[in-house]
């Protein structure tokens, strides 16, 4: 699986042959590709009015591309704040809290990511063939939920504690998810930032939404995601400071703070962070993407406002009978 | 009907081709696949509605719609057979004498003496006794013992101790349906107790001395309480407009000492209507987010479901909070009332929520007091506007309610669904006709089955291995959150979806903790008996034999148990065949499972459907088909040239 931005094609369909050669070099004689586009098809012509576009067929003859638009930038900010405003809205009846909730149309989200990622993943593992997935006009956002996704869904070793910090690491931090920007003021601020928008919120929600559909699959526990989503935004560690790797460095964050998995991963912490039906499943894990199978995930939109007391009391049974065992 | 083909809803491309065969009581559909031979059976009782479709080039689909939410299509060569066969699925779906229906010829091999046991499994007067009664202000009264007051209600009936036999009968002429108050709940702990009738005859300005008297009899056996709540769960409207019938709701002025209130709860055709809707939006091909959610809350489900839950959460809190009696009433006192007091029960008494209890509650609620089961859930061919999903919301507020209170109930969704089930499938005799009475003239007992008997044996699969009857979250009353709280009401695809595996956790969480709790008790035993072993070695001699015997045992036991465990929580061997994935085929087993391939013995000695969770194996989901840009699986300027990715992606 790749990550890539787009391709400068622009209006005049302009070639690159290092750009080709590298894209024939992933594949072997025969052997077929996807491009997931994560832009509608009409979005990704008309990028080629100003200068990008996408790889032409008979330049890359080996490659397929597919269209999987995900919403991205101001529109997800949007959804998310409307969604954190309805949760927060005593006077709805039960008449309208459906159609209210479908108008934020943050579900409808999930289900696209999640749709995606599966057809990456269903890509690699049925078609064997690899896959590019672009792009944005930076490639970073929601190709990075794209393929962080499909690394849940594949890989086992991405559900184990461990390997999920390891793909944390790699797939957002490193790979340079702006979190500085994206994740700035979250719901409640009017400050409105052009720049600020929840791509991360919406990959730790397809993870939950994994993790409800496969209760045995990982080895982590909701408590994992909602502390996530706490340091993203505002934390005490500076793991996921700055926007990316060179300003990290600029900025010294390695000497002057502490690292959150360090901090995670003590024996007596770690613990709280664990999924107590965990069993290590070696095998590929493939959601169902129905509506009915994806849920409001209401640890986190509804934290602050119901208590959580008999799902905690609920855990609480679930570790005595494991560990009883 | 040979090479009749059974669609998968989801896939029309999987298809499996087999023989289709109608007996006396089942449709059943045998796969052609050698190897395996599945089989689907669907009871006559259990189909609601089927739909001949018009006739294609690949045959005539048959439509077949289940009261438990199976859906099944057919597609039969020739239209002639489609013909006979939908003429005849027509006339067995709607059985006209109560002979015809499966529990009469339903035989699990049981003697007279179990079959007398079974019944007598749920004794009623036993559970007024346990509530307290009779004792000082409720007493059991028989004016009703030859059905002479009111024929819809059982032939003990309990009342308080100041209601004679006259006001009783007083009562019943002015109430509809002769309906009077009776007792359905006693709480000992504060004297409140909830009563249930149906709507008094007052017109717009009659009065009736001995209904009066009957109200305030039930206010005078709470001391502790100087009004009663009487609560209708009509919407304000309806009851008005029974005025001008005839009928209506008690003037406050007129009754002393009572405190009226409305709480809408809709009508059987508007809930009948709700269910449809939802099951369309369950049926859509390929929905989007907009469509599912748009579509559900357009049917007002959700909304209805709330509606009784509130009802059931006020009388709750006027019994446990305030130790006020409530009387409940509707229209004619046998649905939204049946609804209310049971839920209202279920918050009160955690008695309720244990396995025995539950049955005790529907025994008491529905049954006894002549909840229309026959006109409801359409035994007999009848006239569909009676037709309403009133226990199937019932049954769901309790799955709502364990949602929200995961260790407080006994038992889990699995026997939630069953119930449902066999309410339709009238393979046992417990829900058959509209009051005791009918049933006693039919020899309901001495002829048929008691489902409790049945699920009582199979208990260990409907146990909640979270539940502890010492848990602080099953003592005393459950008070569920009032508000902000309507997101706490999830739709319930366990159900109305239910045969559809692909949509479901693929792993039991429930069965895999059953699955760990019995092993640790195994191991606790193991551990107490070696424990006594030692203690026996240390007092004499035992020779090396025994000693090594008794080795070998164990190991044997724990090897069985262990394997027990990896197969409840270890998915199966993933392979590239796209037969061994859990299939969205609306057949009722897991197809990976030989046992649950439903033979008649198997049907007669447990469920239908022992799969809905247990499914182990992670599968694919042919997901280009629900992208987000819609139908279409590719925009055009991709579409299916390469076969191969045809194939994959369509």
């Amino acid at each position: 699986m790749l990550r890539s931005s787009q391709p400068l094609t622009g209006p005049n369909r302009k070639r690159c042959r290092e750009d080709e050669m590298l894209l024939g070099m992933v594949l072997d004689e025969g052997e077929r590709g996807f491009i997931i586009d994560t832009r509608s098809a009409q979005a990704a012509k008309q990028a080629r009015m100003t200068g990008g576009g996408t790889e032409p067929k008979s330049s890359y003859p080996q490659w397929r591309r597919l269209h999987r638009p995900l919403e991205r930038g101001r529109p997800l900010q949007e959804s998310f704040i409307k969604l954190v405003e309805a949760c927060n809205d005593t006077s709805i009846n039960m008449d309208r809290w459906l159609s209210r909730l479908e108008s934020c149309r943050w579900l409808s989200h999930v289900k696209a990511a999640l749709s995606t990622a599966c057809l990456a993943a269903q890509c690699m593992d049925r078609e064997e063939a690899s896959v590019l997935v672009g792009r944005g006009a930076d490639g970073t956002d929601t190709t990075r939920l794209v393929t962080a996704l499909a690394q849940v869904i594949l890989d086992p070793s991405c559900r184990t504690l461990v390997g999920f910090q390891g793909l944390l690491e790699r797939e957002w931090i490193e790979a340079g998810h702006p979190f500085h920007l994206r994740c700035a003021r979250s719901a409640y601020s009017h400050a409105r930032l052009k720049q600020e928008a929840p791509l991360f919120l919406l990959f730790l929600d397809c993870v939950w939404q994994l993790s409800r559909q496969f209760p045995f699959s990982l080895e982590f526990s909701e408590h994992l995601l909602l502390t996530l989503f706490d340091n993203a935004y505002a934390s005490a560690y500076g793991t996921f400071l700055c926007n990316n790797e060179k300003e990290r460095c600029l900025c010294k964050v390695k000497e002057s703070t502490h690292s959150l998995w360090a901090w995670l991963n003590q024996p007596g912490e770690k613990k709280k962070y664990l999924n107590p039906l965990y069993s290590p499943n070696a095998l590929v894990i493939w959601p169902s993407v129905e509506p009915q199978s994806i849920q409001l995930w209401q640890g986190l939109f509804f934290r602050w406002i119901r208590s959580s007391q008999y799902l905690d009391e609920a855990w609480a049974e679930i570790q005595r009978l494991v560990q009883g065992n | 009907v040979e090479n009749v083909r059974l669609l998968d809803r989801l896939s029309s491309r999987k298809a499996a081709l087999g023989t289709l065969y109608l007996t006396a009581t089942h449709v059943i559909f045998v796969e052609n696949v050698s190897e395996t031979r599945k089989e689907t059976w669907v009871l006559h009782s259990q189909i609601s509605s089927i739909e001949k479709q018009a006739t294609t080039a690949t045959g005539c689909p048959l439509l077949i719609r289940c009261k438990n939410f199976q859906v099944i299509q057919l597609v039969i060569p020739q239209e002639r057979d489609c013909h006979d066969v939908y003429i005849s699925l027509i006339r067995l779906a709607r059985p006209v004498k109560y002979e015809e229906l499966y529990c009469f010829s339903f035989n699990p091999k049981l003697d007279k003496e179990e079959r007398e046991q079974g019944w007598k499994l749920v004794d009623l007067n036993e559970e007024y006794n346990r509530m307290g009664i009779p004792n000082n202000y409720w007493q059991i009264s028989d004016v009703n013992r030859d059905y002479g007051v009111c024929d819809s209600y059982p032939t003990e009936v309990y009342v308080p101790k100041s209601a004679t036999a006259h006001i009783i009968v007083g009562s019943s002429k002015f109430r509809s349906r002769r309906r009077f108050p009776a007792l359905s709940y006693y709480c000992k702990d504060n004297n409140a107790s909830i009563c249930r009738s149906s709507q008094p005859l007052s017109g717009f300005s009659a009065r009736c001395l001995e209904d009066e008297q009957m109200l305030q009899a039930i206010r005078k056996a709470n001391p502790g309480s100087d009004f009663i709540y009487v609560v209708d769960t009509r919407p304000k409207l309806n009851a008005m407009a029974n005025r001008a019938a005839g009928k209506g709701y008690e003037n406050e002025d007129n009754y002393s000492n009572i405190k009226f209130q409305f709480i809408g709860i809709e009508n059987i055709h508007v809930m009948r209507n709700s269910l449809q809707k939802m099951l369309e939006v369950c049926e859509l091909k390929s929905p989007s987010m907009s469509d599912f959610l748009w579509g559900l809350e357009n049917s007002g489900w959700l909304k209805h479901i709330k509606a009784i839950m509130d009802a059931g959460i006020f009388i709750a809190k006027a019994v446990a909070e305030e130790g006020v009696s409530v009387l409940v009433h509707c229209s004619d006192g046998w649905d939204r009332t049946a609804q209310v007091c049971s839920v209202a029960s279920l918050l009160l008494d955690p008695y309720y929520r244990t396995m025995k209890g539950f049955m005790v509650l529907i025994e008491k609620d529905w049954v006894s007091f002549g909840h229309k089961f026959n006109h409801r859930y359409g035994n007999l061919d009848g006239d569909p506007k009676e037709i309403s999903p009133v226990i199937d919301q019932f049954i769901e507020c309790v799955w709502q309610l364990m949602e929200q209170f995961p260790c407080a109930f006994e038992f889990n969704e699995r026997f939630l669904i069953h119930i449902q089930h066999h309410i339709y499938s009238c393979q046992f005799g417990n829900f058959l006709c509209n009051s005791q009475k009918e049933r006693r003239e039919l020899k309901i007992q001495e002829r048929t089955y008691s489902l409790w008997a049945h699920l009582w044996k199979n208990r260990a699969d409907y146990l909640n291995p979270l539940y502890r009857s010492d848990h602080s979250q099953t003592q005393g009353t459950l008070r569920p959150q009032m508000a902000p709280c309507n997101f706490l009401y999830k739709f319930w695809s366990g159900m109305y979806n239910r045969f559809e595996k692909g949509l479901h956790p693929r792993q039991s969480v429930t069965d895999y903790l059953m699955a760990v709790k019995e092993e640790t008790q195994q191991l606790e035993e193991e551990l107490e008996a070696l424990g006594e072993r030692l203690a026996n070695l240390q007092k004499s001699q035992l020779n090396d034999n025994k000693v090594k015997c008794k080795q070998q045992d164990r190991s044997k036991q724990l090897g069985l148990s262990t394997s027990d465990n990896s197969l409840a929580n270890t998915p199966q061997e993933y392979s590239n065949d796209l037969k061994s994935f859990p299939s969205r085929s609306p057949s009722q087993g897991d197809e990976d499972d030989s046992a649950l391939i439903l033979t008649q013995d198997n049907l007669k000695s447990s469920d239908p459907d022992l799969s809905a969770n247990s499914d182990q194996e992670s599968g694919v989901e042919d997901l280009s088909c629900r992208s987000p840009s819609g139908g279409g699986c590719l925009p055009s300027e991709d579409s299916g040239k390469d076969s191969d990715e045809a194939v994959f992606l369509a």
